[in-house]
């Protein structure tokens, strides 16, 4: 093949490689430099190998923490997104209805995810928490500061009434692009309403669904302001996940060797989760391609 | 086995409460489609013939009318009740279906016995076409074979009433179109379905169907064979929307046998009294109208060729008219306009006059 090569487009690359260096590169580096080192403060530092990597796979902190981030991710996608679809297909799909209904399921987008655990912290108080409250008048032995069940429970159903509408939304845009013609063919063909959600609907829906899945996947693993607000990783551990776990480590008790090992074993999970759905869905992609 | 629909005094309007006629996307219809006819309803976008397909599957309920299949009333009834098939604008194929589920999926909503259904579906495979594709997914296929599919889905069913179509062959490549046009002309002669087909485009409704139902602002305005829309329109909008180019209309006046054109008589076939105050227009196709040494004196504007014939735009007392002109003949120097007799229509406030010999 004929090519021409011109070195100056190199000069077009450049501010773009400059930015992801000093974005990404450089700090993901320093972090492999402290991942091998040791120090006892006034910056010196001395090369431990991979004995930090070696101490973390052998963690039960760790491994606790990677469990309880996995079962919390895999209760929020459980629960979110059957939620999600269900509610965009019961949204109108023309009318005044259509924009009320998308600014009330944007609106929980909209808000600051401290303030997000800020409200529910206070909302869940037993004292003077409406939510915290109303249980405790009701006999429930609700106390998320001490109980790990009311800990869990609330860390969840925040977490669903914060980012169900994520879903929501990706759903209805999918259940909006399917022509009128699909479901008048339907009723024609006598369709069931679960055969209409199960052969035009949900056909139709699932590569947003993908991304759905996808995009909770990522943020709940790596979930912190909220949790953090809420709980602060208690009782006990009981609601530490993987990043509180890693700032915890990292700045409430400054071990910057581990904790950059465990950064880049943390890092490494989300890239292999990332790449297996990307390969998942281009695959799936050039299966339906026409 | 098919249906005889019958249409009373349908109107639709699809707001609330409509005010004026204008409201009214249809404006009452009385039509009955014979057992098992094959019709064309025909017109501009926005005329109302999707309208009527619709009050026809049941996706539209009517505002004012009724709707009846063998006499019986369906107005109320759904869509599923009304056992009618409908071929979309666009192919609608479920998707991650194979072409053969894609047939059996309205028989297994009805639960048929699976025997059944094989039995059905390998038949109307036969008939579209599609065996040897039974076991593909129905989306790897092209755009006219996807619409078979959806043909496919209304014909296997033993019970359908009718089959509608709307607009089916929007998608179609051209050369596929003629193809599966003259295939189902060969369904409907072999297995006598009812058709409705509506399109906007002459030459399929021409080609498509025995009786042509035209339809402008939401009425219908003749219901005929191909050469009765062609001969005698009922209203100047068939004469201009059929034919290629339209119907030339000129405004005249009527004095007896004649009828005046500016400076110019035209003699007309018969005479007729018609009331003050109506506009009254004569209408002659471009076939009928001739270029040669006698008659008005005109001047021609452009000449197209197209091939097998000339198509001469002429002026006359200010009017233009077309003409068709045979590929080899001449045309003289000096052109004179005779009107062919036998293409001659007047037209009262855009409707046809009957005259009297």
């Amino acid at each position: 093949m004929d090519r021409t090569w011109n070195n100056k487009a190199w000069f077009l690359v450049l501010p773009v490689l400059l930015l992801v260096a000093f974005s990404a590169i450089i700090p993901l580096m320093t972090v492999v430099n402290y991942s091998v080192q040791d120090t006892f403060g006034n910056n010196v530092f001395f090369w431990v190998g991979v004995e930090w990597f070696e101490e973390l796979l052998h963690s039960p902190r760790f491994w606790q923490a990677l469990l309880r981030n996995l079962i919390f991710s895999a209760i929020i996608l459980a629960i979110q997104i059957p939620l999600g679809v269900f509610i965009a297909l019961n949204m109108p799909r023309r009318g005044w209805g259509v924009s009320v209904c998308l600014v009330l399921m944007a609106l929980p987008l909209l808000i600051p995810w401290n303030v997000v655990g800020t409200i529910w912290q206070v909302f869940g108080r037993v004292d003077i928490g409406l939510l915290g409250y109303t249980l405790a008048r009701l006999g429930i032995n609700y106390n998320y500061v001490q109980d790990p069940l009311a800990a869990w429970v609330t860390v969840i159903v925040m977490d669903i009434w914060h980012w169900t509408s994520l879903v929501v939304l990706l759903c209805y845009a999918g259940l909006v692009s399917i022509p009128d013609a699909y479901f008048q063919a339907a009723k024609i063909d006598g369709a069931s309403r679960w055969s209409v959600f199960r052969y035009i609907q949900l056909p139709k829906m699932n590569r947003v669904l993908l991304i759905a899945v996808l995009l909770r996947f990522m943020d709940s693993f790596m979930i912190y302001t909220e949790p953090f607000v809420v709980t602060g990783g208690g009782p006990g551990n009981e609601t530490t996940f993987l990043s509180i776990d890693l700032v915890k480590m990292a700045i409430g008790q400054f071990d910057v060797g581990p904790a950059a090992a465990m950064s880049l074993v943390y890092f490494l999970i989300v890239l292999l989760v990332c790449w297996v759905f990307y390969t998942v869905m281009t695959n799936y992609g050039e299966e339906s391609g026409r | 086995m098919m249906a005889r629909i019958e249409l009373q005094q349908l109107q639709h309007s699809y707001l609330a409460r409509p005010k004026s006629a204008a409201d009214y996307a249809l404006k009452e219809v009385n039509h009955t489609f014979d057992d098992g006819g094959a019709y064309a309803l025909l017109g501009p976008s926005g005329c109302g013939k999707t309208t009527l397909l619709s009050i026809i599957s049941g996706l539209v309920t009517p505002s004012e009318g009724k709707i009846l299949f063998n006499g019986e009333d369906v107005t109320e009834r759904s869509t599923e009740q009304r056992n009618i098939a409908q071929v979309f604008q666009f192919p609608v194929i479920y998707d991650t279906m194979t072409v053969a589920q894609n047939l059996a999926f309205p028989l297994r909503n009805r639960r048929l016995p699976e025997d059944e259904i094989n039995r059905r579906v390998a038949e109307i495979l036969e008939m579209i076409g599609l065996t040897d594709r039974a076991d593909r997914r129905a989306r790897r296929l092209t755009a006219d074979q996807k619409q078979k599919i959806s043909l496919g889905r209304g014909l296997v069913r033993s019970d359908v009433n009718a089959i509608l179509f709307d607009e089916p062959l929007t998608v179609i490549d051209p050369h596929m179109k003629w193809q599966l046009r003259s295939q189902l002309k060969q369904l409907h002669r072999r297995f006598g379905y009812t058709m409705v087909y509506v399109t906007h485009d002459q030459t399929e409704a021409l080609t498509f169907a025995d009786t042509v139902v035209v339809m402008y602002e939401g009425q219908i305005v003749q219901i005929g064979t191909p050469s009765q829309l062609f001969e005698k329109p009922r209203h100047t909008f068939v004469g201009y929307f059929i034919g290629s180019p339209g119907m030339n209309v000129l405004p005249v006046e009527l004095d007896g046998r004649t009828a005046r054109l500016g400076g110019s008589a035209v003699e007309l076939p018969g005479s007729i009294e018609v009331g003050q105050g109506s506009t009254i227009e004569l209408g002659i196709r471009p076939e009928y109208l001739r270029l040669g040494r006698e008659g008005l004196p005109t001047r021609i504007t452009k000449i197209e060729d197209i091939g097998r014939r000339k198509i001469v735009h002429a002026e006359l007392e200010g009017h233009e008219v077309a003409v068709i002109v045979p590929e080899h003949e001449e045309i003289p120097a000096d052109p004179r306009l005779s009107f062919d007799q036998r293409g001659i229509n007047l037209y009262a406030d855009s409707w046809r006059l009957e005259l009297e010999p």
